[in-house]
C-alpha cells in the first residue's frame, strides 16, 4: 500500500479521538444556552467555565475572569489589536510589532493605519529573531501595544518573550503575544513572563476548528471590536460555542499532560527529519533558528527549484507539507517571513515546511528523508538555474 | 486545482534539456516571480524540427513548458507565432485563474525563440 505520510500540521491537525468524545454530548443532550437560568443552562455554563479553568492552567494565568474565547487565532489577534489601540487612542496611536507576523496581526494593523494610527515593524536578524534593540528603540511615548508572537508558525523562531516583555513594561505599553503557533507545544507562563494580551487556537492544539481563545490581563484597557449581547463579559458577544469550547479545553488538558514527553519526542524527530535532509541533498538549508524554534518545525530550502513543484511531487509520493511559494499563496508574492529573515526570492521560492505531530513516526521520517533526494534532482534536471557540475 | 493533464505533463515533462546548437533561444520570466522558462528551438525548412526546454517554477509552468513543446514541434514559424498562452491552457485542460498570468509563460517563451532565430538569420544575410 502506498504511504501516507502528513506533515503539514500548521495547516491542519486532526482532531484527538477524547475531544471529540468530550464534545459530542453537548451537541445532542447538553445544547443549553448558558446564558439561560434552567438547568440545561447550569450544565452548559459549567461546561464553559470548566474549559476556560483548563486554558487557566495551560497558560498560568491568575484567574478563569481572563480568558475570553474566540472563533480562533484570527479573531483573538483582531481583538487584541484593535481593542487595545481603540481603546486606548486617548493615550497614543502607535504600534509596535515585527515584520515576521502572521496576516491576523499584519492586516489588522494595516487596517488601523488608514484610520490614521502608525505602526512600526521591526526587523528581524537571519534566523527571525526580533532586534531587541530596533524594539526598544521603536516604542515612544505614544506607543500603546507591541505585538509578538511567541513563535513563528512559518520558521518555527521562539522569541525571547521574557527580554521583550521587560524591555515593553518598562516603557508603559501593553504586550500582546499571539501564541498560536506555540502554545501547546512549549511551555508558556503569562504571568512569569509578564504577559498582558495572548491569542491561543484550539486546532494547533488537536481541538476542533473555529475555537480560540484570548488572555488578557486584568487591567489591561481594552474594548470589544464587535457589538451584541454581552457573552464573555462583554468583550466577545454571540452565544458561546459551548461543544468547541469543551473541545478545546479537553485539547488543553492533553496538551498540558503530554507536553514534556511529546516536544522531546518531536524534537528528535525533527532534529533527524532536518539532519537527514541536509546530509543528503547538496545545497539544501535550513531556515530559522537551530536550536530555540518549534519542535515540530522543519522548514528546509532547496536552491535553484520552486517550492509548488516540490510539494506536488512529494503529494504523489504521499507526503504533505507546505511551501513559502508564492505559487502556494493567494498573493503570487513569496512568504513575507523569509524575505524578511533576508533570504532572495528565488530562494524564498524554493522552501519547503514540514511540521510535524502526534502521529508521525520515526519511520515517516526516514521515508521523506529516502523520498526527497530523487524528488528534488529530477526537478534540478529540469531548472535553468542548476549549475551544470550539479548535474552530472 | 490542477487538471489531470496538468498532473501528467508536470510528472513527465515532454522534450527537457537544452540544445547546445539551438537556432534560437527564448528566456522569459524571473526566478524572483518564481518563474524562468527558457526555450530551445532547431529550424530546418521553416520549420520547427526540435524543441526544449528548461524551467524553474511551479506545477503550472513546468506543464506549459512541456505541452507548447508538443504543440510547436513540426509547426512553420508562422504557425508556431500563432501558439497562444490560451491555446496552451485549454491544450492542458485549462489552468487555475492565479496561474493563467504568472505561470502561463510558454507561448511568449517559444515566440522569443522564434524572434531569436529570426534576428539572427537576418544577421547573417
Amino acid at each position: 500500500m502506498k504511504q501516507r505520510i502528513y506533515m503539514d500540521h500548521t495547516a491542519g491537525m486532526p482532531v484527538d479521538p477524547s475531544v471529540i468524545e468530550a464534545m459530542l454530548p453537548y451537541y445532542t443532550e447538553k445544547y443549553g444556552n448558558p446564558s439561560s437560568l434552567h438547568s440545561w443552562g447550569n450544565e452548559a455554563r459549567k461546561a464553559l467555565e470548566d474549559s476556560r479553568a483548563k486554558i487557566v492552567d495551560l497558560i498560568g494565568a491568575k484567574k478563569p475572569e481572563e480568558i475570553f474565547f474566540t472563533s480562533g487565532g484570527t479573531e483573538s489577534n483582531n481583538t487584541a489589536i484593535k481593542g487595545v489601540t481603540k481603546r486606548n487612542k486617548d493615550r497614543g496611536n502607535h504600534i509596535v510589532t515585527t515584520s515576521i507576523e502572521h496576516m491576523s496581526i499584519i492586516n489588522p494593523c494595516k487596517s488601523l493605519m488608514k484610520q490614521g494610527f502608525e505602526v512600526t515593524f521591526v526587523p528581524v536578524d537571519r534566523y527571525g529573531v526580533v532586534d531587541l534593540q530596533a524594539l526598544e528603540n521603536a516604542i515612544t511615548d505614544k506607543t500603546t501595544l507591541v505585538s509578538v508572537a511567541y513563535a513563528n508558525g512559518e520558521i518555527g523562531t521562539i522569541q525571547p518573550i521574557k527580554e521583550i516583555s521587560e524591555i515593553i513594561h518598562h516603557k508603559g505599553a501593553s504586550f500582546h503575544v499571539d501564541a498560536v503557533a506555540a502554545c501547546g507545544q512549549i511551555p508558556i507562563n503569562v504571568q512569569t513572563e509578564s504577559i498582558d494580551l495572548m491569542s491561543v487556537s484550539s486546532n494547533d492544539m488537536y481541538g476542533p476548528r473555529g475555537v480560540g481563545a484570548l488572555y488578557v490581563r486584568t487591567g489591561t484597557r481594552i474594548e470589544p471590536i464587535t457589538q451584541g449581547g454581552g457573552q464573555e463579559r462583554g468583550l466577545r458577544s454571540g452565544t458561546e460555542n459551548i461543544p468547541a469550547i469543551v473541545g478545546m479545553g479537553k485539547a488543553a488538558e492533553i496538551a498540558k499532560a503530554e507536553m514534556k514527553n511529546e516536544s522531546e519526542r518531536l524534537v528528535e524527530l525533527r532534529d533527524r527529519l532536518v539532519k537527514g535532509v541536509l546530509n543528503s541533498v547538496p545545497a539544501s538549508f535550513l531556515n530559522g533558528h537551530p536550536t530555540k524554534r518549534l519542535p515540530n518545525n522543519a522548514n528546509l530550502r532547496f536552491s535553484y527549484i520552486e517550492g509548488e513543484s516540490l510539494i506536488l511531487s512529494l503529494d504523489k509520493q504521499g507526503i504533505a507539507c507546505s511551501s513559502g511559494s508564492a505559487c502556494t499563496s493567494k498573493t503570487l508574492e513569496p512568504s513575507h517571513v523569509l524575505l524578511a529573515i533576508g533570504l532572495k526570492h528565488e530562494d524564498a521560492h524554493g522552501s519547503l515546511l514540514f511540521t510535524l505531530g502526534r502521529r508521525n513516526t520515526q519511520e515517516d521520517v526516514d521515508y521523506v528523508v529516502m523520498a526527497l533526494p530523487d524528488i528534488v534532482k529530477r526537478l534540478r534536471a529540469i531548472s535553468p538555474l542548476t549549475p551544470k557540475e550539479m548535474l552530472q | 486545482m490542477y487538471t489531470d493533464k496538468v498532473l501528467d505533463h508536470f510528472r513527465n515533462p515532454r522534450n527537457v534539456g537544452e540544445i547546445p546548437d539551438a537556432d534560437g533561444v527564448g528566456t522569459v520570466g524571473n526566478p524572483v516571480c518564481g518563474d524562468l522558462m527558457s526555450i530551445y528551438i532547431k529550424v530546418k525548412d521553416n520549420r520547427i524540427e526540435d524543441i526544449k526546454f528548461k524551467t524553474f517554477g511551479c506545477g503550472a509552468a513546468i506543464a506549459t513548458s512541456s505541452m507548447i513543446t508538443e504543440l510547436a514541434k513540426g509547426k512553420t514559424l508562422d504557425e508556431a507565432m500563432k501558439i497562444s498562452r490560451g491555446d496552451v491552457a485549454s491544450s492542458l485542460d485549462g489552468l487555475p485563474p492565479i496561474k493563467m498570468h504568472c505561470s502561463n509563460l510558454a507561448a511568449d517563451g517559444l515566440h522569443a525563440a522564434i524572434q531569436d532565430y529570426l534576428k539572427k538569420k537576418g544577421a547573417q544575410k
